[in-house]
């Protein structure tokens, strides 16, 4: 089963980061992503940049409109997810749980199961 | 990241919208300081046992209001302390309290507390020093290293413009459109200077107060408030340009690197790409206002992977409309700069050489002068420009730089002497 771990976090506390702390967090990520890449469980990782960078486009019935800023003002934002390749609920799970090792603190990763997935073609990195 | 830093974080990216909160209950600054702190206190006794609350802003607003609410009335020597175990266990009320007491009020409680460190009579030192205690919640001894003064000194200054706050007397009616607009303009100003003051100094004395980042934490924050300011998405990507070179902008042995000399793999690439989106954000608005433009100049700059790519016409062109909109001799002068890549030194020179009076005292006007006098040959002239210059110099880096060219300057009429 496809699962995205989609990772919710306060903006503000994670930009708040000093250097060493992001650091320290993006290096652990990248062992626990290292992990599950070896064993071909892990696709597509994508960090995204603070909701100000964000705009919406809103639809109603067939008219849309762009708003300035994320879909939704919430207390904790969507800020990245990771995609991969489970058997089982509990072996997402424990990928979410080694996540949150890396990346201690406050937070929430929701595991959601995915519908279609398309990889599509061959983004650059960035 | 142990339990304790956690925490610190939380109640460091609560402290804005907290501050805002206790400041419109309370009308005092220093009771609304007092009372963030015990509520912090508590937060830091009782959080690591209970967890974190599901809303750590709901809630250090909440015990925050109890203490100060508490503090007045042992002020009024009324009833003793409600129990802590009353105050700490807020699982149930935390919810829609946020809602409730703040969901309506947060954005302009945040840019109240903003404003109030923006006060016309205060210079902009103490403004920058007010903001980055109150807002930010640096201590005064990181303020005080950062201006070079003692900690009494800057603990005495920062008192003396809070009790000139205090006595023009807090502006807490709800603002309308106009005003809100004015207040806005007034505080990105002063986030602004924050910036500046950082990043004007950059010398290993400052490398540990983060002013610079701070600056761009605040602007950010007013960016969320007015997602669709085109002005606030300007100035965040101005801060965030400048601040992508930061690594760039000083040799080893602390001198001043020129942007064209500047070693661009060393330019944070992420924070030009966040940079470069907000721009994009903010020109589809079609309201250009100076920090958009000057954004767009700086954009330039980061665009180019070469010092000789970079596109000067487009730059010149950007600053003559910044000329229009915000006229002044420093942005002729820099417009100076794209001139006399363009059409070369002689022309360039004549463009600044009407600025000598208004500009007589400004270090960077002999600096370019002289530059350009160099180019031209007129070392003599150079020269007596430079020596101005050094003159000038508010730091020992500036100073340092200049002193390169009078040497270099030095060789070459050595040279021609003989």
């Amino acid at each position: 089963m496809l699962y995205a771990v989609l990772c919710y976090n306060s903006e503000d506390a994670v930009a708040a980061w000093s250097r060493e702390e992001e650091d320290k967090v993006m290096s652990d990520l990248a062992a626990v992503e290292r992990k599950y890449a070896a064993a071909g469980k892990l696709g597509p990782v994508a960090r995204l940049m603070p909701t100000t960078a964000a705009t919406t486009l809103r639809k109603s019935s067939g008219e849309s409109f762009i708003v300035d800023g994320p879909f939704a003002e919430t207390k904790e934002q969507f800020l990245g997810f990771f995609l991969v390749d489970m058997e089982t609920l509990d072996e997402a799970i424990a990928f979410a749980r080694e996540l949150a090792v890396a990346n201690p603190g406050v937070g929430a990763y929701e595991i959601r199961p995915l519908r279609v997935f398309k990889p599509g073609g061959s983004l650059e990195a960035l | 990241m142990s339990e304790l830093s956690w925490i610190d974080l939380a109640l460091s990216s609560a402290r804005p919208q907290a501050m805002g909160a206790l400041l419109r209950y309370f009308r005092d600054l220093d009771l609304a300081e007092e009372a963030f702190q015990e509520a912090c206190l508590r937060a830091v006794r009782t959080w690591p046992e209970k967890g974190p609350p599901r809303d750590p802003v709901a809630w250090v607003i909440f015990v925050g209001r109890n203490s100060g609410i508490d503090h007045l009335r042992k002020r009024a020597r009324q009833e003793p302390l409600p129990p802590e175990e009353l105050l700490s266990d807020l699982d149930d009320v935390e919810g829609d309290l946020a809602e409730r007491l703040d969901g309506s009020h947060y954005r302009d409680d945040i840019l109240r507390l903003l404003f109030v460190c923006c006060h016309p009579e205060l210079p902009a030192t103490q403004q920058i020093a007010l903001a980055l205690r109150i807002v930010s919640g640096l201590s005064v001894r990181q303020i005080a290293r950062a201006f070079l003064v003692s900690e009494a000194a800057m603990e005495q200054r920062i008192t003396r413009a809070k009790a000139k706050i205090a006595a023009a007397g807090l502006p807490f009616e709800v603002p309308d459109a106009a005003s809100r607009a004015e207040r806005l303009g007034v505080v990105a100003a002063m986030i602004y200077l924050v910036f500046n003051e950082g990043y004007s100094a950059g010398e290993a004395r400052r490398a540990d107060t983060p002013f610079c980042e701070e600056a761009i934490r605040l602007s950010r924050l007013l960016l969320r408030l007015f997602p669709a300011e085109p002005e606030i998405m300007g100035l965040t990507a101005l801060l965030l340009l400048q601040h992508s070179r930061r690594s760039a902008r000083f040799s080893a042995d602390g001198q001043i690197v020129l942007l064209e000399d500047q070693d661009r793999s060393l330019w944070d690439r992420r924070a030009i790409r966040e940079a470069l989106a907000l721009i994009d954000k903010a020109l589809r608005h079609r309201a250009p206002g100076p920090y958009q433009i000057q954004a767009a100049i700086a954009a330039l700059h980061a665009r180019a992977e070469t010092a000789a790519q970079t596109d000067w016409e487009q730059i010149d062109l950007l600053y003559q409309s910044l000329e229009r909109i915000q006229p002044s001799p420093v942005v002729t002068l820099n417009r100076a700069v794209a001139v006399s890549k363009r059409q070369g030194p002689q022309t360039a020179l004549d463009l600044i050489e009407p600025l000598a009076d208004r500009l007589s005292g400004y270090f960077h006007f002999h600096g370019l002068r002289g530059g350009l006098l160099q180019q031209l040959g007129r070392d003599r002239e150079a020269h007596d420009a430079f020596e101005r210059a050094i003159t000038l110099a508010t730091t020992a880096a500036e100073a340092g730089h200049i002193r390169q060219h009078l040497d270099a300057l030095a060789r070459d009429i050595a040279v021609t002497a003989k």
